[in-house]
């Protein structure tokens, strides 16, 4: 038993990337060194949901998480955090649950400028490829959400132009 | 990154390729001015210039912003600043909440194991 444990590899921290991919849409992606029934299980029953989905490091509390994963099922979240006056809800339901595979749902807290999610769950040797999509309804809800969320004080210059511009030609290759 | 990058890099060059739409830049990079402003400034009907700012909006480069019956135009590039450093933030948050998964999943996995080996004894 013990011989085997040892030798079993350290898991590698995998990596997490976000991408505008259009005026529309943001995708997500991260593998998991585990089987896609697991990691699938650990997104929809609430009990193990709540043990990973509030990072202990940004100081927020989930104070209630109900979930009924089922094609019209609702899900609710409601997070603390001690700079908020007011608990924050995020709310939505279920358009296709497929188990071990695909889910989407709705985010509904914020009336019609919600984006819908996408997540698939695809495994490769033991591995799962998790791929989140969020699809806006419109560009300009997506920047609001940004907008949101910014906190500005960056300055305006020519600089930051020619800045920017050299990162973008440098993304390309 | 690509495709979007790409996007954005084809609309700026695209927008910058006119020395017009260049001078507007340069001009917003001193204060923030309204449609009726630049028109005058560059010589050009309204409608003209109209079309030149919402090309620069188009790309990012230039915001605009109506109060009351004037339209206000500022340097955009603000906006996309802002919008890779949300993206940068969102990917922490998501990737600190990944690696707590990584644990409940790794847990799941030596309870299927052991469950495993209880059924075959």
């Amino acid at each position: 038993m013990d011989a085997r444990r040892k030798s079993e590899p350290t898991p590698m921290k995998n990596r997490t990337t976000v991408e505008r991919k259009s005026e529309r849409e943001l995708v997500v992606t991260r593998t998991f060194n585990g089987p896609a029934r697991i990691v699938f299980e650990a997104w929809t029953k609430p009990e193990l949901f709540r043990r990973w989905w509030v990072p202990k490091s940004y100081g927020l509390t989930l104070l209630s998480c109900d979930k009924d994963v089922r094609v019209g099922g609702r899900y609710r979240l409601v997070f603390s955090h001690p700079t908020a006056p007011n608990p924050m809800e995020f709310f939505g339901r279920y358009l296709d649950v497929t188990p071990h595979s695909r889910l989407v749902w709705t985010n509904e807290e914020s009336g019609d400028n919600g984006q819908v999610t996408t997540i698939t769950f695809k495994e490769t040797d033991g591995k799962t490829l998790l791929v989140m999509h969020d699809l806006y309804p419109s560009k300009e809800a997506l920047d609001d959400a940004i907008a949101s969320g910014s906190t500005g004080g960056i300055s305006e210059t020519f600089e930051q132009l020619d800045e920017l511009l050299v990162t973008l030609g440098a993304s390309m290759g | 990154m690509v495709q979007h990058s790409r996007t954005g890099f084809d609309a700026s060059f695209a927008a910058l390729s006119d020395i017009t739409r260049r001078g507007v830049l340069e001009q917003l990079g001193r204060a923030d001015a309204s449609i009726t402003d630049l028109a005058e400034k560059f010589h050009m009907t309204l409608t003209g210039m109209k079309k030149h700012v919402g090309v620069l909006e188009q790309a990012g480069l230039v915001t605009t912003e109506k109060v009351g019956r004037v339209r206000t135009c500022k340097l955009g590039l603000r906006r996309l600043e802002e919008e890779a450093a949300w993206i940068e933030r969102y990917r922490r948050l998501l990737d600190a909440r990944f690696d707590e998964l990584d644990m409940v999943v790794e847990e799941l996995k030596r309870k299927e194991k052991a469950d495993g080996r209880k059924k075959k004894e």
